[in-house]
């Protein structure tokens, strides 16, 4: 049997965590942009979903990856369109918004995948690019410096998240517009504008994320590719306390006990394998329960804002 | 009052995009002036899933060419009915539509069918794989013997592998998953006990991208060739096409269509010849009370070579014996 602490095993496991991680971020970072500006989107999954086939049905018709990607995009804007306008325009309850966008986002994907591919196909997803010099460092060179472009997008996606968030007037106004909406407005804020903006970027990273695993972790679409990832993304928001770099902790959490419970399996340790899948899912629950966040959820999250009435 | 209508409309639009997925019903329909035959089923994952669902709607097809098209055998489905609840009210809805033979298929929908059946004695029931009818007189369990095909295809892995190792990624460990998996894993130590062999188990029938990470994590331990059972396995084929030189092995349906160079082998389940046996029966008069099981022997299991890989002829000798071995009771795929 392989040793579990042998660095093959080890930089397997890491590997795989980067993987898996990476649709995970993308949707989290938007989900958190969205979220400090008031907005919660639960239409995540759906709008990976659809976008998610779009990408996948870019890249069987034209072979471009790139063109997938911005077909992503641009579906993901579409359906943060409709979020806003529904949940900010039309002060629509956020919640029940966002499980009509989930609910539409998965019957449209189906629904398409029927009428226009018809069955499971695969495609050539981004390749790995391997980074010249950093790839050929030992252990860490295959970890870190061997992915495709997805993935060091969703990885330098976290800074840039910060960035914007704690050093630029956007950042504050989208913080502020979560915080007290009536303030910001009395401020010269416009409010709507700010959400429109926050929940448009969290939708188009929600389309990068469904791209990412059509295109790029299983080069292929099903019906109901995501089997809710896009929840997960809007949990790990929580998790993170609002903070890109606490997504990024969650979502690497989340990604190791997922690719640690396949290895220990894979290595034929003697793990039900019923727990081994419960694993990730065990520890989230114990890091979410540990962890105290409340203080830092944004006061007008989930709250429409009115106008002269707040 | 604007906003509330606009609202609603938006609600009322994800409600019809759900239905297309939730049901996807699909009328292989009729206009005849004769009565048709009329079939339904409600399935768990998708008609075109490569796997367990297209192979039941494929021998519908079939069938219903044999018969002479829509006109004489008039087919319906409700499609990705993981929600048992959802399920249990399309069953009951076909029954009540009059529909002559209604079939569940899926293990998940066995405790419905026994609700439902009673109530419409004089339709015919079908669910599986299982080999329970309740004692109802107007139920058909069916079930595959897995094992069977698992253990030819491990034969052949065990024969092909060029790393001598081997990974499976199965679903949930139940069922005809579980058999498959048990028949492959005799295949391959029967033929040669030095090959290691590793596997996972998702905990998802439908978490492709789980079912992705599993094989590609195979893949990265060093394994040569793969299999596995569930819709969820076109993941693990997509990860052995990326990886470019990793065979696979696949079962329930033929799946060289997803990667040609890298199939070498599937277990094909032909349901054919147990739904001409149980519509011969509903005319005779007979709505149930027999299991079916398929097998190697009986026709029901088929081993689709993929003519896009060439199998060498001693290793091809060696799995067709096997197969007249399971067929004749010489070998025991699950003893």
């Amino acid at each position: 049997m392989t040793n579990i602490f042998s660095f093959e095993v080890l930089s397997g496991v890491l590997r795989t965590m980067i993987a898996l991680s990476t649709p995970f971020l993308f949707a989290a970072l938007g989900e958190t942009f969205s979220q400090l500006s008031g907005v919660v989107n639960l239409g995540v999954d759906g709008i990976m979903l659809l976008a998610g086939f779009f990408a996948f049905y870019a890249v069987l018709l034209t072979g471009n990856v790139w063109l997938g990607l911005l077909l992503a995009m641009f579906i993901g804007l579409l359906m943060g369109l409709i979020m806003s306008l529904v949940s900010v325009t039309l002060k629509a309850q956020q919640g029940i918004s966002g499980i009509g966008l989930q609910i539409f986002g998965l019957g449209m994907s189906s629904l398409l995948f029927k009428v226009l591919v018809g069955t499971v196909k695969t495609v050539s997803g981004f390749a790995p690019i391997k980074i010249p010099l950093l790839g050929d460092i030992p252990f860490f060179g295959p970890i870190l410096f061997r992915n495709n472009f997805l993935v060091y997008a969703a990885f330098l996606l976290v800074p840039v998240s910060w960035w914007i968030l704690e050093k630029t007037t956007l950042g504050l106004k989208i913080k502020a517009v979560g915080q007290n909406p009536a303030a910001a407005d009395s401020v010269g804020i416009n409010v709507n504008r700010i959400r429109y903006f926050s929940v448009c970027l969290g939708a188009i990273l929600a389309g990068v994320a469904g791209a990412a695993l059509s295109i790029s972790v299983a080069n292929l679409f099903q019906d109901n590719l995501t089997a809710g990832q896009g929840f997960i993304a809007v949990a790990l928001v929580y998790f993170g306390g609002w903070s890109p770099i606490g997504v990024l902790g969650g979502a690497l959490l989340f990604s190791f006990a997922t690719s640690a419970q396949l290895w220990l399996q894979v290595l034929g340790i003697q793990v039900p394998a019923s727990l081994a899948v419960m694993l990730p899912y065990i520890l989230t629950i114990i890091v979410l329960t540990i962890s105290v966040n409340r203080g830092k959820q944004p006061a007008a999250l989930n709250k429409q804002f009115f106008r002269g009435e707040n | 009052m604007k906003s509330n209508r606009i609202f609603v409309a938006f609600l009322l639009l994800a409600v019809v995009a759900s239905t297309a997925f939730a049901v996807g019903d699909k009328e292989a329909g009729a206009t005849g002036a004769a009565k048709p035959l009329r079939i339904a089923v409600v399935m768990p994952s998708a008609t075109t899933d490569l796997a367990f669902s297209q192979s039941m709607w494929s021998a519908l097809l079939k069938i219903q060419a044999e018969m002479g098209g829509p006109s004489k055998l008039e087919l319906k489905y409700s499609e990705n009915m993981f929600n048992v609840p959802d399920a249990a009210s399309a069953l009951r809805d076909y029954a009540s539509q009059g529909f002559d033979i209604v079939i569940g298929h899926g293990s998940q929908y066995g405790s419905s069918i026994r609700e439902i059946a009673p109530d419409f004695p004089t339709t015919v029931f079908a669910w599986g794989t299982d080999v329970n009818t309740f004692g109802l007189p107007n139920v058909y369990a069916y079930t595959a013997a897995a094992e069977q095909g698992g253990y030819v295809n491990g034969v052949l892995a065990a024969l092909l592998t060029k790393t001598g190792k081997i990974g499976v990624t199965g679903p949930v460990e139940v069922g005809d998953a579980k058999t498959y998996i048990i028949g492959f894993v005799n295949g391959v130590t029967a033929t040669d006990a030095r090959i290691t062999i590793s596997k996972t188990w998702t905990g998802s029938f439908s978490d492709v991208a789980l079912m992705t990470a599993a094989a590609k994590t195979h893949i990265a331990s060093g394994a040569g060739a793969l299999t596995g059972s569930s819709q969820s396995v076109v993941g693990s084929i997509g990860a052995a096409k990326e990886a470019g030189n990793v065979l696979w092995f696949g079962t329930q349906a033929d799946q060289a269509p997803l990667a040609s160079g890298l199939v070498v082998a599937s277990q094909v389940y032909d349901w054919t010849g147990m739904i001409k046996d149980i519509i011969a029966n509903q005319k005779s008069g007979k709505l149930g009370g027999d299991a079916y099981v398929l097998t190697l022997a009986n026709g029901g299991l088929k081993i689709a070579y993929n003519p896009s890989y060439t199998i060498p002829a001693a290793v091809k000798a060696k799995a067709e014996a096997a197969i007249q071995a399971i067929k004749s009771g010489a070998i025991k795929a699950m003893p």
